[in-house]
């Protein structure tokens, strides 16, 4: 095994799943916003709920499409660049992968078929049920992976054979493990956060052009709303997470906030440049025992240092801390656009112009979190891939540097072409807006079954059938 | 009474490898036979034929991946490695073809056309990097220590293209006797012709692989009783029932299409891909690597297979259930003249 197939592969690897977790973290919180407009607009019967889910449907099923494809290399690259961690922990976490396919893939992509295809050829009831089957499988996908990686990040109930070969124990405490509930909790608020951001955003942009357009003004109360809500719970249950984490990975608490030396009182580092050839911050602005304070809860507390962990276990630290740093501020401002959202709206001015360049400018701040909080809990528990366990560098695959020099070019070329056009899909029809029904130009021509829209045409109002 | 589970799960591994070929492939085949479509208002109502399935289709092969390494985690980490670049090659391609699906609603004028070629190219050359996949598998990888040992390119053999090739020929018949099965007038009447070219493909890729594969492969010869070019009649005999039933497949397809039916040719279709897949546990079975790893030595740890066997238990029915379901929804034939919005 050579050094450079590691490196490449974790680049892959890093590369590929970056690209993948921005549509799941879209695609949960969408699933589950589509079901409530659908049930809305069943139970309401108004028509801007109704114009609503079939314009926020086809950005769905965009998205999902290349979340699906960009999933299906991961279940495969695994083993291509990854066999020694697959014969290794295959007995424990094969089977929560497993999972998430039985539960989850197979209810999301047979029912989203009826989702988009099946207007005409189920009932409004049964099509419901199909678009909340969709939105259970998003939640049951989240469930496991989030679930295969925590007791990855912290394994427990778990005995290794002679072979070396891991066995689980205790299948819950295995599924279960310690850091799991906060972590799922924290991904799904996320996932919920960067869609409201998604939404409001896309909403906020149409009502820049078109002031009075009743979709949009629906749409963007519904994403207020959400921040107000969503955005501060994060806080707290990412503080959660986090004060687990510190229990659990000292070593990726410790890079998370630039501690090298263990001491009682630590400051907290608003800013600084962790070195890690000279273990120490290069040079750092920081706020006396703040960081004792926020980490353990007493400004008097000791926390442990980098130092005190031998230099080949020491997370890479600057990319974690600023990863940090970005994730925590970005949701600090999601919070501050939520409280200033509710304000306006109370004094009945939510069409503020400042504020809704304030929306269009946080639109991709959830997709910029999501990312950057994996960073967090993926780099920080380098050099480990399953923590304390088995290092990164003792899972990769017997491949060559060639090869996987290859694969990743062609993942790359491939990647940029067809994400970089599905974004252009997608915010082109952000920029259209929902067209509400009446102003729509019907075309002519029959629908294809084959298209979201199929059997809208024909069903003038906005009223649910009976 | 205690459950041999490492035997069920390999029966329950390969029953879904099988319904992935049988599912995914009519949907690779579609794309494959784009390129011969007279119109776009033709290829439309192709895509169409396929495009509410093809998601759930495509899931019993991440099924596959996922389940090879949940129960055999020896053979997911010998294999993969193994046939690595045939892999990346499929997956790239299958990223291609399945954004195509929507792509192709959104793109203007030249936009469509892009993804249009990369629908029937990424379906193609999906169809035939799981060929090579399959090829690279008969014939078998190098293994030390319990890991691939091998080359990047021992997959890459003239048998390997021809598997490849052959497998891309079956994709194709079963596209095409989907599409007889789906769609109406002119279309019908070009997917027949599709068909009945497939079929011939077909017949002849199944001889010339299956001789290379007794002449090439002297462990497979000898399960089929031809050893050193002497052939054990009664061993022979015994196994007849594997290729007859492919035979039957053929002439099911072939009948089918003469008599004007539209769904015999698929089953027809299906019974040969039944009957390669019937020959292929004859040369390999317990052999989840061949000749190096059983599936006995590949597998997981009996309570990972125990807790799994449970969760199938309940969640495998109910999955064929909706999927069958979903299938009945969607009977019928898809317009031919569908114009998209």
């Amino acid at each position: 095994m050579d050094f450079d197939a590691l490196l490449l592969s974790r680049i892959q690897f890093g590369f590929t799943i970056a690209f993948h977790i921005l549509f799941p973290s879209f695609t949960i919180g969408l699933a589950s916003y589509l079901a409530v407009l659908e049930g809305l607009w069943l139970t309401t019967g108004r028509a801007p709920f109704r114009t609503l889910y079939l314009f926020w449907i086809r950005i769905f099923a965009l998205s999902f499409g290349m979340g699906v494809v960009s999933g299906v290399v991961l279940s495969y690259q695994i083993g291509t660049n990854w066999s020694a961690f697959s014969a290794k922990a295959g007995s424990v976490v094969g089977p929560l992968m497993a999972f998430e396919v039985l539960t989850a893939f197979f209810l999301e992509a047979s029912f989203l078929g009826v989702m988009l295809f099946g207007w005409k050829r189920v009932g409004r009831g049964l099509h419901f049920v199909a678009t909340c089957a969709v939105a259970v499988g998003t939640l049951m996908s989240a469930f496991w992976i989030v679930s295969a990686n925590s007791w990855m990040q912290h394994p427990v109930s778990f005995t290794a054979l002679a072979d070396g070969r891991l066995v689980a124990v205790d299948w819950w405490k295995v599924i279960f493990s310690p850091s799991f509930p906060s972590r799922l909790a924290h991904m799904v608020l996320a996932a919920y956060l960067t869609t409201a951001l998604v939404v409001g955003a896309a909403s906020a942009w149409r009502l820049l052009r078109a002031p009075g357009e009743a979709p949009s003004r629906t749409a963007l109360k519904m994403a207020v709303g959400m921040f107000a809500v969503v955005a501060p719970l994060q806080l707290v249950v990412g503080d959660i997470s986090g004060d687990v984490m510190g229990e659990l990975q000292p070593a990726k608490l410790a890079a998370v906030e630039g501690f090298w030396e263990t001491r009682a009182g630590q400051p907290f580092h608003l800013a600084a440049w962790p070195d890690r050839k000279l273990a120490a911050n290069r040079w750092e602005i920081s706020i006396p025992k703040l960081g004792s304070l926020i980490t353990k809860k007493d400004p008097d507390a000791v926390v442990t240092g980098l130092k005190a962990f031998p230099p080949q276990d020491r997370p890479p630290s600057a990319v974690v801390f600023w990863a940090f740093r970005i994730m925590v501020g970005l949701g600090v401002a999601m919070i501050g656009l939520g409280a200033w959202g509710v304000l306006l709206w109370r004094r009945g001015h939510e069409r503020s112009r400042p504020f809704l360049h304030a929306c269009v400018a946080m639109g991709p701040a959830g997709f910029v979190s999501v990312v950057c909080g994996w960073m967090v809990a993926e780099v920080g528990r380098q050099p480990w891939v399953i923590y304390g366990v088995l290092r990164t560098a003792d899972a990769v695959s017997p491949v060559s540097a060639g090869q996987v020099s290859a694969s990743l070019l062609g993942f790359m070329l491939v990647y940029a072409a067809v994400f970089g056009v599905g974004a252009l899909y997608i915010l082109r029809l952000m920029a259209k807006g929902p067209v509400a029904d009446g102003h729509e130009p019907e075309p002519d021509v029959q629908r294809a079954p084959g298209t979201p829209l199929a059997g809208i045409a024909d069903d003038p109002g906005g009223e649910p059938r009976p | 009474m205690t459950l041999d589970l490492p035997l069920i799960w390999a029966g329950v591994i390969a029953a879904a490898v099988l319904l992935y070929v049988l599912l995914d492939g009519f949907d690779l085949g579609v794309g494959i036979l784009f390129p011969f479509a007279r119109s776009p208002s033709d290829r439309d109502a192709m895509m169409n034929a396929i495009a509410p399935v093809w998601d759930g289709n495509e899931t019993w092969l991440v099924l596959g991946g996922g389940g090879l390494l949940a129960a055999f985690p020896l053979a997911y980490a010998v294999l993969m490695p193994a046939l690595y670049l045939p892999i990346i090659l499929m997956l790239l391609a299958l990223i291609l073809r399945g954004v195509a699906f929507e792509f192709r609603l959104h793109g203007r004028g030249r936009g469509k056309q892009v993804w249009t070629v990369a629908f029937a190219g990424g379906s193609l050359t999906a169809a035939f990097a799981q060929g090579l996949v399959l090829g690279g598998f008969i014939q078998g990888v190098k293994v030390a220590g319990g890991a691939f040992a091998g080359g990047p390119f021992d997959w890459l053999t003239p048998y390997t293209v021809l598997v490849a090739c052959g497998l891309t020929a079956g994709y194709a018949l079963l596209g095409a006797c989907w599409l007889v099965f789906k769609t109406e007038d002119q279309l019908h009447g070009d997917a027949r012709g599709w068909a009945a070219g497939a079929a011939g493909a077909v017949a002849a890729f199944l001889a010339v692989v299956s001789l290379a594969t007794l002449v090439l492969h002297p462990r497979v010869a000898e399960r089929w009783g031809v050893v050193g070019g002497a052939v054990d009649w009664t061993r022979f005999v015994s196994l007849a029932p594997v290729p007859l039933l492919g035979l039957a497949g053929l002439a099911v397809v072939t009948t089918g299409l003469r008599r004007r039916s539209h769904g015999w040719p698929f089953v027809g279709a299906a019974m040969v891909f039944a009957s390669g897949y019937l020959g292929l546990a004859v040369g390999f079975t317990p052999f989840v690597v061949p000749y190096v790893l059983t599936f006995r030595q590949a597998a997981a740890a009996d309570n990972a297979l125990a807790l799994m066997l449970g969760g199938a238990a309940v969640l495998a029915p109910a999955i064929l259930g909706y999927t069958v379901w979903v299938y009945w929804v969607f009977r019928g034939k898809v317009a031919a003249d569908a114009g998209y919005h």
